[in-house]
């Protein structure tokens, strides 16, 4: 392994600290809405872990890995689809990196944003926070290892999405038909315990849901399945999105027609 | 004789499309080789496949000895490539831009030979500027400065020169012809045959995918024999209508195989009763060669 992907790396985080302002304020300033909305309207209504837990701090997490998740897919996947479609794209494929190099590359600098995202969500939403709430946090390792992971996988879906598309609405359509789903569905909102049985059931086949009540339980210690079920669920799916993106790019799929 | 570039027996289809259709061709190590042909005989395929932009459906292509699928990280450490199309990555400086690329090479402290680069495409004050605030001559020049960041022996371009002012075209080509002699392998395609018969040693012209001439340029130059007449008039005489390959307006420019045809041909206006108003004997240029050769393959 030769040096080069690390200048990779560094250039996809460049990329999106240049624009900070659209790539790490704006998404906070949204994160920051849902939770006045929500919160407000909610709060008081909506009972989680049987009441354990306030609506409000019950959300925050989930609007954190929310935030994450979103902002590590959009980073790798638009700028992959930008590179293709401006051309730039041959910066990249004319030197000797390896699929894996691109690879860690794209995903590594997709983490870095969800994280620093994920992170500026959570210092502003603690200003809103009831009081008490990080008393507990009894658990940061886990809310760390699954903010890491479920960054990953989708820094990783954002480059499968940045190979396949080839058009910035179908880059759209994936997003909106594939990853925002799956995000709202995951419960990020609500506990599934309040959910009907038949949609409780569905969420257990989305592994979103797993990474965000993973993430949660380092805040509470309160989880609507075992965190080491969800470790397993979500490192799985980790290890074979990676997998199918490494052969991908092994095989130049759409990259090296 | 070393072989920079070796390609053996390479296809290449885009659906029916038959880009490149059975190509062989060895580029020597410091030549300086052009590859001709019009729009769509597949240069940029194959300069894309050398690159490893593209992969082949058949056939072998290797870099200063390394296959370009095989030994992917030495072939294209020994490849600079200047691609046709003018890109560029709007979020960055010409600086950031070219040390990048030194970068994915693994190149470090690259400040020197990045600032000699930018000095000698003439881009120095321009270094802090962001690439999208070029003009498209200079984009192209930032280009040519990322094909050469890494040093590599083999040096293709792809159309360098077009949209490209005079004066920077001749310092692009005294830059070229610098690197050349100091050892460089150089692959140059361009529309402009002139410059191709002033810089190349070694042509190949490509038509539909295949190699429809492979020559030194003096061979090919004089290889054409016969004469090239050029008549300002109306019309050409219906029994010379074969022989005629260019017309620019009433200008005709006839190929003959000799000065005997030279004179039926003259007889064959006087008996026709068309006028001429000017005759000049060409030398044969890359032009004309070039127009024969394209003109028999079809
Ligand atoms: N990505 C592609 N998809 C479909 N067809 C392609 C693709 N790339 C090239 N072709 C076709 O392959 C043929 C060769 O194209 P190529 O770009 O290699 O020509 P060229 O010699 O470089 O032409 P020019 O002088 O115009 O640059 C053309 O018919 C072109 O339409
Ligand atoms: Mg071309």
């Amino acid at each position: 392994m030769s040096s080069g992907w690390l200048t990779l790396l560094y250039k996809e985080l460049l990329r999106f600290w240049k624009v900070a302002f659209q790539t790490i304020l704006a998404p906070v300033i949204t994160a920051l809405l849902y939770l006045l909305i929500f919160s407000h309207t909610l709060e008081g209504r909506v009972s989680v872990y049987d009441g354990r837990v306030g609506y409000t701090a019950f959300l925050i997490p989930g609007l954190v890995m929310m935030s994450v998740l979103q902002n590590a897919f959009a980073n790798s996947s638009s700028s992959l689809i930008q590179s293709k479609i401006t051309g730039n794209l041959i910066f990249i494929l004319l030197p000797p990196l390896s699929p894996l190099e691109i690879f860690g590359a794209y995903v590594l600098a997709a983490m870095g944003r969800g994280l620093v995202v994920g992170g500026g969500v959570f210092l502003v939403t603690l200003w809103f926070a009831p009081p008490g709430f990080l008393a507990g946090f009894p658990h940061p390792f886990w809310t760390l290892a699954f903010a890491c992971l479920g960054s990953a996988i989708l820094g990783t879906l954002g480059l499968i999405a940045g190979i396949w598309a080839e058009k910035f609405d179908q880059l759209a359509a994936f997003q909106n038909f594939v990853i925002l789903p799956l995000t709202f569905l995951s419960g990020v909102f609500y506990s599934i315990h309040s959910l009907p049985p038949f949609w409780q059931g569905l969420s257990r086949f989305n592994p979103f849901f797993y990474m965000i009540d993973g993430f949660r339980y380092g805040f509470f210690g309160l989880s609507d399945v075992p965190p080491a079920t969800s470790l397993l669920v979500v490192g799985g799916s980790a290890l074979g999105l990676s997998l199918v993106t490494l052969l991908l790019l092994q095989r130049g799929y759409k990259l090296r027609q | 004789m070393t072989v920079a570039v070796s390609v053996r027996q390479l296809r290449k289809a885009f659906g029916p499309v038959r880009a490149l259709d059975g190509i062989d061709l060895d580029v020597r190590e410091g030549e300086f080789f052009g590859l001709l042909g019009p729009n769509g005989a597949g240069k940029t395929t194959l300069i894309s496949i050398l690159a490893g932009l593209t992969r082949a459906d058949a056939g072998a292509v290797s870099v200063m000895g390394y296959d370009v699928v095989a030994d992917y990280r030495q072939a294209r450490r020994s490849l600079g490539v200047v691609p046709q199309e003018l890109v560029f990555d709007p979020f960055f400086t010409v600086r950031e831009t070219l040390r990048f690329q030194a970068g994915y090479f693994g190149l470090r402290k690259t400040d020197a030979w990045i600032d000699e680069i930018l000095a000698k495409l003439g881009l120095t004050d321009k270094a802090h500027a962001n690439m999208r605030s070029l003009s498209g001559g200079m984009k192209r020049r930032v280009l040519v400065g990322q094909a050469l960041v890494h040093k590599p022996q083999v040096i293709v371009l792809d159309e360098p020169t077009a949209g490209v002012d005079v004066g920077l075209r001749q310092s692009l080509w005294a830059f070229v012809r610098e690197l050349n002699q100091s050892g460089h392998t150089i692959i140059l395609t361009t529309h402009y045959l002139e410059e191709a018969e002033e810089l190349c040693g070694r042509i190949a012209m490509l038509k539909e995918g295949r190699v429809v001439a492979l020559e030194e340029k003096q061979t090919l130059l004089h290889g054409y024999e016969g004469v090239t007449i050029r008549i300002t008039a109306p019309a050409a005489p219906a029994a010379f209508a074969g022989k005629l390959v260019r017309r620019e307006g009433d200008v005709l420019f006839f190929n003959l195989a000799n000065y005997a045809e030279l004179e039926q041909l003259l007889a064959a206006y006087r008996t026709g009763g068309i006028r001429f108003t000017d005759l000049a004997l060409q030398e044969a240029d890359l032009e004309d060669v070039f127009l024969r050769i394209m003109g028999r393959a079809s």
